[in-house]
C-alpha cells in the first residue's frame, strides 16, 4: 500500500479499479493491484477525476458518510431513503426536453426472472435518447455483516454477494484472506478451484449467449444453450455437491474434494457442449436476420471502455486485453499461456464472439486439469492472524477484487468490487442511439450484476 | 445435424415427471382450507419478484423452464404481467428498498393469490438475517402460503413445491359459482 498526500492522490495516473473508505483513510485501487491511500480529513477526501470513480464516491457516502470533496456527481448510489423527510422519494431524473420526447420507467420489478433495478428511458419514438439507471434495490448490507466474523464464517457471505458468480467471489475472498495471512493452499485445492471457476464461466456464458439469441427471436438457440447450462449445473452437483458450487471455495483451500464420479460427469457435460457448439455457432454466422440484431447494436467504443477501465467480456469486446487470470495473474493460470480474445467493435456481436471464444478455451483447460490433479491435501486451516490482503479472481463478467483487514482472527474491514460497477454506467452510454426493442439485447450482452454492486 | 440430434434423443432416457411430497400436500391443504382460500384451476400463472436476492434463486427458477425440467408440462408458467397471475413467487430477503415494490405487485394481482417464498432468504432472511437493511423473509412483507427452502433450491425442489400447491388446491372443496 502506498500512503500519499492529497496532491499525489489526485495526480495518480492509471486504470482505476475501485475506491472505498474505512474509518481513517480513503483507498484507490489501480490496475494491476496497486493500492493507494489518503488520510481522511474531517470525514472527507479529494474526489478523483476518473470516470469510474463517481459510483464508488457515491457509494462511500451512502455506506460510511464520507464526502468526496469536489465530486460532480453526488446522487445517492444505493441509499433510497435520502429525502429530507426520511422517505424513499423518487430521485430527480434529468429530463430531456424537446418535441415528442417522452419517458418510460421500467422496474424495479422486471418482466423476466431477473434481479431488481430501475431504468428510466427518455425516448423520441422508438429511439432511446437517454438512459438513467437507479440501483440499490438488492442492498443487503453484506459488508457490514462480514465485519467481526472469522474468514471461514464470512466466506458464506462472500459466496452470496453475486450468486451467479459465487465461485469467483468466494475465490477472490479466499485470495485476499490468504494474502493477509501469507497462506498457501494445497495444489490440489488450487486446481479444483480453477476447475469450478471455469465451469461457472462456461455455464454463465451458455446462459448469456442463449438469452441474447432468445431476445433476438431465436428460441431454438436459447433452448439448446440452456440445455447445456443445465448439464453443467447437474455435473457440478455430482462433482461438488451444489449446482452453483456455492460454499465450496473457502479460505485455505476447498471445503470438499471432488466426489466419486464427478470427473466423469463433468467430462460428459463438456463433451456434449463441445459436440454441439460448432453447429450452434454456425447459426449465428448463417442467419442475417440474427446478425442484423447483433452487429452494430449497443456499441461501447474503446475510448469509453478505457475511460472506465472496464474488465471482463465487456472490456475485451472494446479493445482492452485485460484478464485478471493473467494480469496480475494467480495460480494455476500463472504457469500457462492464456489466449485472451480481443475485439474492437464493442457491439453486442463482439461481446457474443468473445464469450464463444472463451468457452472453447475453458473447455480445454478443465479437461486438461481433470487429467492430472495433484494428490496433496484440499485445505489448510487459516491461522488466527492479522494483516491486510488484496485478492482478485476473474469471474465470467470480469475481475472481482476483495480488500480486507484481519485483526485478532476476525475481519475488521472489507470491501468487494464487482466488475459490474464499471459496466452499469457503460450500459447508460451504450443504450442511447439504439431503439427500445434492442435494449434487452444490449443489457443481456453486458449482463451486469445487481446484487454485486448493491452489496 | 438435425437428424443426428433427433436420433440421439430418440434413444436417450429422461427422468419421469416429478411428484409432490404427500405430507406437504396434506399440510398445505389444511392451511389453505383454514384460511378459506378460494380454489384456482390446474393451470397457474406465476409472477416472480426478486425482493433482494443474490441471483442464485433466479438462475434456478429460470432452469425450471429448460428442456430437462420443462415446467410447462405441469400447467405452470411464468408471466410478465401481474394482472393475470395466480401465484406471487418471492425470492430474496425482504430488502428495505423493495418492500413497496412487492406490495404494489401484490396489489396489482386479482384475488385469490397464492404467495410462495422460494429460497432460504425468502423463508427467513437466510444468511442475511440480522442485517439492518433486511426485514427478514417474505413473511415480513406479506402473508406467505408456502415456503420452498434451499440455498439455492434446485429446480426439482422448486417444481415439487409448486406441484404441492397444485395438488392441495385440487383437493380443496369446490365452491359453486
Amino acid at each position: 500500500m502506498i500512503l500519499c498526500t492529497e496532491d499525489e492522490w489526485q495526480q495518480t495516473a492509471g486504470d482505476l479499479i475501485a475506491l472505498w473508505t474505512d474509518a481513517t483513510h480513503a483507498y484507490a485501487l489501480y490496475h494491476p493491484g496497486i493500492l493507494r491511500a489518503v488520510a481522511l480529513t474531517g470525514g472527507a477526501y479529494p474526489a478523483l477525476d476518473a470516470a469510474g470513480a463517481a459510483w464508488f464516491q457515491r457509494l462511500a457516502y451512502d455506506l460510511n458518510g464520507h464526502v468526496a470533496t469536489g465530486a460532480q456527481d453526488t446522487r445517492p448510489a444505493i441509499e433510497h431513503y435520502r429525502a429530507p423527510d426520511g422517505t424513499a422519494a423518487w430521485p430527480e431524473f434529468m429530463p430531456i426536453t424537446g418535441e415528442g420526447v417522452h419517458q418510460i420507467g421500467v422496474g424495479p420489478v422486471h418482466a423476466g426472472i431477473i434481479e431488481p433495478g430501475y431504468f428510466r428511458f427518455s425516448l423520441c419514438g422508438e429511439q432511446i435518447l437517454k438512459l438513467e439507471i437507479r440501483l440499490g434495490y438488492a442492498h443487503k448490507a453484506v459488508l457490514a455483516l462480514m465485519r467481526s466474523k472469522s474468514p471461514r464464517v464470512a466466506a458464506r457471505f462472500a459466496a452470496r454477494v453475486s450468486g451467479d458468480a459465487t465461485v469467483a467471489h468466494a475465490l477472490a475472498f479466499a485470495h485476499a484472506t490468504e494474502a493477509a495471512l501469507a497462506l498457501t493452499p494445497p495444489r490440489r485445492a488450487v486446481y479444483l478451484r480453477a476447475i469450478m471457476a471455469e465451469i461457472e464461466r462456461l455455464a454463465n456464458h451458455c446462459g448469456d449467449i442463449g438469452a441474447i439469441a432468445g431476445d433476438a427471436g431465436f428460441a431454438f438457440l436459447d433452448a439448446r444453450f440452456a440445455f447445456h447450462r443445465e448439464n453443467l449445473c447437474a455435473a457440478a452437483f455430482v462433482a461438488f455437491g451444489h449446482r452453483l458450487m456455492m460454499d465450496v471455495v473457502i479460505p485455505g483451500g476447498v471445503a470438499g474434494d471432488l466426489h466419486t464420479g464427478g470427473a466423469a460427469a463433468i467430462l460428459a457435460a463438456l463433451d456434449g457442449l463441445e459436440t454441439e457448439l460448432p453447429a450452434l455457432t454456425r447459426v449465428f454466422e448463417d442467419y442475417t436476420s440474427l446478425q442484423d440484431r447483433l452487429i452494430g447494436t449497443g456499441i461501447i467504443p474503446p475510448p469509453l471502455a478505457h475511460a472506465y477501465a472496464a474488465g471482463g467480456v465487456v472490456g475485451r469486446a472494446s479493445g482492452r486485453a485485460d484478464d485478471a487470470r493473467q494480469s496480475p495473474g494467480y495460480a494455476p493460470y500463472d504457469t500457462m499461456t492464456l489466449q485472451i480474445p480481443v475485439a474492437n467493435a464493442g457491439d453486442v456481436a463482439a461481446r457474443l464472439r468473445i464469450r464463444l471464444a472463451e468457452m472453447t478455451a475453458s473447455l480445454e483447460m478443465v479437461r486438461h486439469w481433470l487429467r492430472g490433479l495433484p494428490e496433496d491435501g484440499i485445505a489448510v486451516a487459516p491461522p488466527a492472524g492479522e494483516g491486510m490482503g488484496l485478492g482478485v479472481a476473474e469471474s465470467f463478467r470480469g475481475p472481482v477484487w476483495v480488500w480486507l483487514v484481519l485483526r485478532a482472527g476476525v475481519i475488521s474491514d472489507i470491501f468487494i468490487a464487482d466488475p459490474s460497477t464499471a459496466h452499469w454506467p457503460m450500459l447508460e452510454h451504450a443504450a442511447p442511439g439504439g431503439i427500445l426493442a434492442d435494449f434487452p439485447l444490449i443489457n443481456r450482452s453486458i449482463n451486469a450484476s445487481y446484487s454485486g454492486v448493491d452489496l | 445435424m438435425v437428424w443426428r440430434t433427433i436420433a440421439r434423443h430418440l434413444f436417450s432416457s429422461h427422468a419421469g415427471p416429478r411428484r409432490a411430497d404427500p405430507a406437504v400436500v396434506q399440510a398445505l391443504r389444511r392451511k389453505l382450507q383454514a384460511a378459506g382460500m378460494k380454489t384456482l384451476g390446474r393451470s397457474l400463472a406465476i409472477r416472480h419478484v426478486a425482493a433482494g436476492s443474490c441471483n442464485g434463486c433466479e438462475l434456478e427458477l429460470r432452469a425450471t423452464q429448460n428442456l430437462i425440467h420443462d415446467l410447462t408440462q405441469y400447467g405452470l408458467s411464468f408471466t410478465p404481467s401481474p394482472r393475470h397471475a395466480d401465484v406471487l413467487l418471492i425470492t430474496g430477503v425482504a430488502g428495505r428498498n423493495m418492500v413497496d415494490a412487492v406490495r404494489q405487485t401484490r396489489a396489482a394481482m386479482p384475488d385469490p393469490v397464492f404467495v410462495i417464498a422460494v429460497g432460504d432468504c425468502a423463508v427467513d432472511g437466510g444468511v442475511f438475517k440480522g442485517s439492518p437493511m433486511v426485514g427478514g423473509g417474505a413473511e415480513a412483507i406479506l402473508p406467505v402460503d408456502l415456503v420452498i427452502a434451499g440455498c439455492a433450491p434446485t429446480p426439482g425442489q422448486i417444481i415439487e413445491g409448486l406441484l404441492a400447491l397444485l395438488e392441495a388446491n385440487a383437493q380443496l372443496p369446490r365452491r359453486r359459482r
